[in-house]
């Protein structure tokens, strides 16, 4: 039995500033679950959640809640609350006031107003900082005062536009529990925005990734990372060889030379294929025993792992193992049937997954690039 | 929906256009008709007949403007290197006489300038000569620069609180003295504020009639008392008036042009190095 | 005689005080709807706008005053309405304000986050309403400050006034009418007393920062 979507965007397209921005885009989430978008800066997932919340009307297409046509619903009558990426809190406004002025709009009487505020407050443990304005809250008080301020009118569906960007690494691990927890609590539709993928794979109950306006995949955080799709998604999520291959028969894949089994089906006779294999799945072993062998180029210490470069006939391949290697040395690589993934080949083939020009520095600057 | 208070600006533009732009219309209108609304260039030309005076104005209000900046400049300067808390004080005490009405400033001059007047009396009391300035281009000056000092101080000073403590910080590390810190650093970043300045004090004093006909007597007449003379004096002739109007904008519009491009063309040089 | 100079600086105070308020209301009125609206246009036309909207602040004033009485003997020959006079007084006095209004104000909504007015819509508030739950208030500071300078200038205002009064009397045009003969000390006085009242409002206007800055430190308690 399928019960209605909370949410459904149906053929939903949008131009802004004369850009496409997105285009047919499709999309159903379930009542209940945490819902990331997660993509590179202007995928199109902010935006998308901003035609959910009601800030931008689509061009065409329709935006459905529990099967209504919301779309020309303005942002004030949806049953839909907002955590902004800044927070957005009136500065005008002290922390009991904020959270009050949804209610107060809502022309709820006083004594609820009081009650409610005050119990959610607590929750929050800012009680004590009901009377202080906003700017004198620390960085994590002012995003938990933003979370109750939209909570405490009971939403159906709460959006967050990448509401712990601001914060710092430690601040950001305790925020993730918190918000899981208020969503398992609550039972209320979460829909988070983020570039961050570990914080979308820790969180979220679905994970839709997003690349230039379209659904690259959907799935639990699990099959993204473990089945993706494309060398998009596979490159995105974690790190990721991907190299060209050709699909000799079903469980049977050729690569760097060798024919490997693997578990994946499906596929024509020779098909050609991106074959993933992710630098954690990788063995070492001595020259003599791996299917594969290459010679070391670089070795970085990470703390949990050693990061190492292996050249193998030109392809450079990254390794994550606790073993150290020494730069210059020939070394085996061994691979079992389930680390290789097999995927069609698609527009982002080619882009991604070789580590031939890879440094830490050129990945810095790649990133702030695509900011 | 989200752009319908764009819409506000209709009326405003519409505002602006009646009360702003016919206006100067209207001055550019008068200045090419006679009294039959029929076009001419009497005016214009009947304009040059006051070229001394356009020249006297010109001469007087540079010479304001260039004593304002020399006063102003150090006195920024030096307000800007003052403790925080006594900088808003000075900056206060800089304004406050134009606090005072402007009419009533000058007239205290008046008194003080005249030849009975404070000065000449405090002279006199210490057998010292008497001094003739009430009625001379030097007392126009002098009210010119006391009225309107403030104007050159304030943005000049504004730009200097606001340059970087670390580029001058970096200009001594590169191995300036105090001298190259100004000549290289300070003074090219506060030009801003001096071409502000400058314009805030050269249109004004390039305009005044009420400085001149207070300090000036009848003998120093300004562009200011030329126009004022065809609109409410006895020679009652709008048409001359706009004329002598418009030139003075067009005066105004090329010094300030002039202005902008030598510090416009100074910010693009900075920007190519 | 004497009574009766007193009667006309009495009454040159009163036009004057009255003018004060009336502009500077509708300057700040204008100059605050001006300034919203301005806000959401792309920026050559903003840019144009404010522009013309500036030019009273950069023409000479003599200009700017002669223009307006240009203008108001040209509306009232052909249209019968706007006689040189306390209107037109008040009417030019509002035109000279409303850039200092919204120079006072542009830089603040250019500050506020465009996030707030969204919040207030995503808690329930009509567009409408959310301008004056949220936005307002945010811009508040800027208004205030707005609507003080154009007192405080309109208050001194003496040559776009001397060009567009007819035979109203305010007081700057009686001072100035006084210079010849002497300045009576009533006028020394009331100008003395309306030196502090501005005085006062600059230090208001100049103080509202450094309180905001220690309202923090009071909200502690």
């Amino acid at each position: 039995m399928r019960e209605t979507p909370i949410i459904s965007l149906r053929n939903v397209a949008i131009s802004l500033g004369g850009q496409r921005i997105l285009e047919n885009f499709n999309l159903d989430i379930k009542d209940g679950e945490f819902v990331t978008f997660l993509g590179p800066s202007g995928c199109g997932k902010t935006t998308t959640l901003r035609i959910i919340a009601g800030f931008e009307r689509p061009d065409s297409g329709e935006v459905l809640f529990k099967g209504r046509n919301i779309t020309k619903l303005p942002a004030h009558k949806r049953e839909i609350n907002t955590i902004f990426q800044n927070y957005a809190l009136f500065p005008h406004l002290n922390v009991y006031e904020n959270v009050a002025f949804g209610l107060r709009i809502a022309k709820y009487k006083e004594e609820i107003v009081e009650r409610e505020v005050n119990h959610i407050l607590s929750l929050v443990s800012l009680s004590d900082f009901a009377l202080r304005r906003i700017d004198s809250l620390s960085g994590g008080q002012q995003q938990r005062v933003a979370i109750v301020r939209a909570l405490v009118n009971r939403p159906k569906v709460l959006l967050l536009d990448e509401p712990l960007g601001a914060l710092d690494l430690k601040l950001r691990k305790d925020m993730q529990a918190e918000l899981k927890n208020i969503q398992k609590q609550t039972g209320i539709t979460f829909i988070f925005v983020t570039h961050d993928q570990e914080e979308a794979l820790s969180m979220s109950d679905t994970v839709v990734v997003m690349d230039g306006g379209k659904i690259q995949q959907i799935g639990t955080p699990l099959d993204i990372y473990n089945e993706p799709r494309n060398a998009f998604v596979a490159d995105f999520i974690g790190e990721s060889n991907i190299i060209d291959g050709i699909m000799i028969e079903d469980c049977l894949v050729e690569f760097a030379g060798e024919k490997f089994r693997c578990i994946d089906s499906g596929f024509a006779r020779n098909e050609a294929v991106d074959v993933v294999i992710r630098p954690e799945d990788i063995k070492l072993t001595s020259k003599e025993n791996g299917r594969i062998s290459g010679m070391v180029t670089s070795v970085t210490f990470k703390g949990v792992h050693y990061e190492i470069i292996v050249d193998v006939n030109n392809f450079k391949w990254m390794i994550q193992s606790t073993q150290v290697q020494t730069p210059g040395e020939e070394i085996g690589l061994i691979l079992e049937p389930d680390d290789i993934h097999i995927m069609k080949k698609s527009e982002h083939s080619g882009e991604y997954g070789d580590y031939s020009a890879f440094s830490d520095e050129m990945y810095e600057i790649y990133e702030e690039n695509n900011k | 929906m989200k752009s319908k208070s764009k819409w506000i600006t209709v009326p405003f533009a519409v505002w602006v256009i009646i009360f702003t732009v016919v206006p100067l219309v209207l001055i550019l209108f008068f200045a090419f008709t006679n009294e039959d609304k029929i076009f001419t260039i009497n005016n214009i030309t009947h304009v040059g007949k006051y070229s001394s005076v356009f020249v006297n104005s010109l001469l007087l209000s540079a010479v304001a403007t260039a004593i304002c900046l020399i006063l102003g400049y150090p006195f920024a300067y030096l307000i800007s290197k003052m403790p925080e808390k006594v900088q808003s004080i000075a900056v206060i005490l800089v304004m406050l006489p134009m606090l005072m009405n402007f009419l009533l400033r000058t007239y205290a001059w008046m008194t003080i300038l005249e030849n009975n007047g404070i000065l000449n009396s405090v002279l006199k009391f210490f057998h010292l000569p008497a001094l003739n300035l009430i009625n001379t281009k030097k007392a126009v000056v002098l009210g010119m620069v006391y009225n309107f000092l403030p104007y050159m101080i304030l943005p000049i000073y504004s730009v200097l609180m606001k340059i970087d403590k670390r580029l001058i910080e970096a200009a001594k590390d590169l191995g300036a003295g105090k001298m190259k810190v100004f000549s290289k650093v300070i003074f090219p970043l506060s030009k801003p504020g001096v071409v502000s300045g400058v314009t805030m004090v050269f249109v004004p004093s390039v305009s005044t009639f009420v400085i001149s006909k207070m300090l000036g007597g009848g003998a120093n007449i300004l562009i200011g008392d030329l126009i004022e003379m065809q609109f409410l004096g006895n020679s009652y002739n709008p048409h001359l008036g706009s004329a002598i109007s418009l030139i003075l904008i067009l005066l105004v519009l090329i010094c300030i042009g002039i202005l902008n491009q030598y510090d416009s063309s100074l910010n693009s040089k900075n920007k190519s190095q | 005689m004497e009574l009766f100079r007193d009667i006309q600086v009495l009454k040159a105070l009163f036009n004057t005080v009255m003018i004060s308020v009336t502009a500077s209301i509708l300057a700040t009125i204008i100059g605050t709807l001006a300034a919203v609206g301005l806000r959401k246009l792309r920026s050559s036309l903003k840019k144009a706008i404010l522009t013309v909207t500036n030019l009273p602040m950069v023409n000479p004033e003599i200009v700017t005053g002669v223009s307006l009485m240009l203008t108001f003997i040209s509306i009232y020959n052909t249209l019968g309405v706007l006689k040189l006079g306390m209107a037109t007084l008040t009417l030019s006095h509002t035109i000279f304000c409303v850039p200092y209004v919204i120079l006072s104000i542009l830089p603040k909504l250019e500050q506020l986050n465009p996030s707030l007015y969204e919040a207030a819509q995503d808690l329930g508030c009509a567009p409408v309403k959310a301008f004056f739950r949220v936005v307002l208030p945010d811009i508040m500071p800027g208004i205030l400050t707005g609507m003080i300078m154009a007192f405080t200038l309109s208050l001194d205002d003496f040559i776009i006034s001397y060009f567009t009064s007819g035979t109203v009397m305010t007081l700057p045009i009686s001072i100035y009418s006084m210079t010849r003969k002497g300045v009576s000390p009533e006028i020394n006085a009331l100008s003395a007393l309306l030196f502090l009242v501005v005085l006062v409002l600059l230090l208001i206007i100049n103080l509202r920062q450094s309180v905001r800055e220690n309202a923090d430190v009071v909200n502690l308690r």
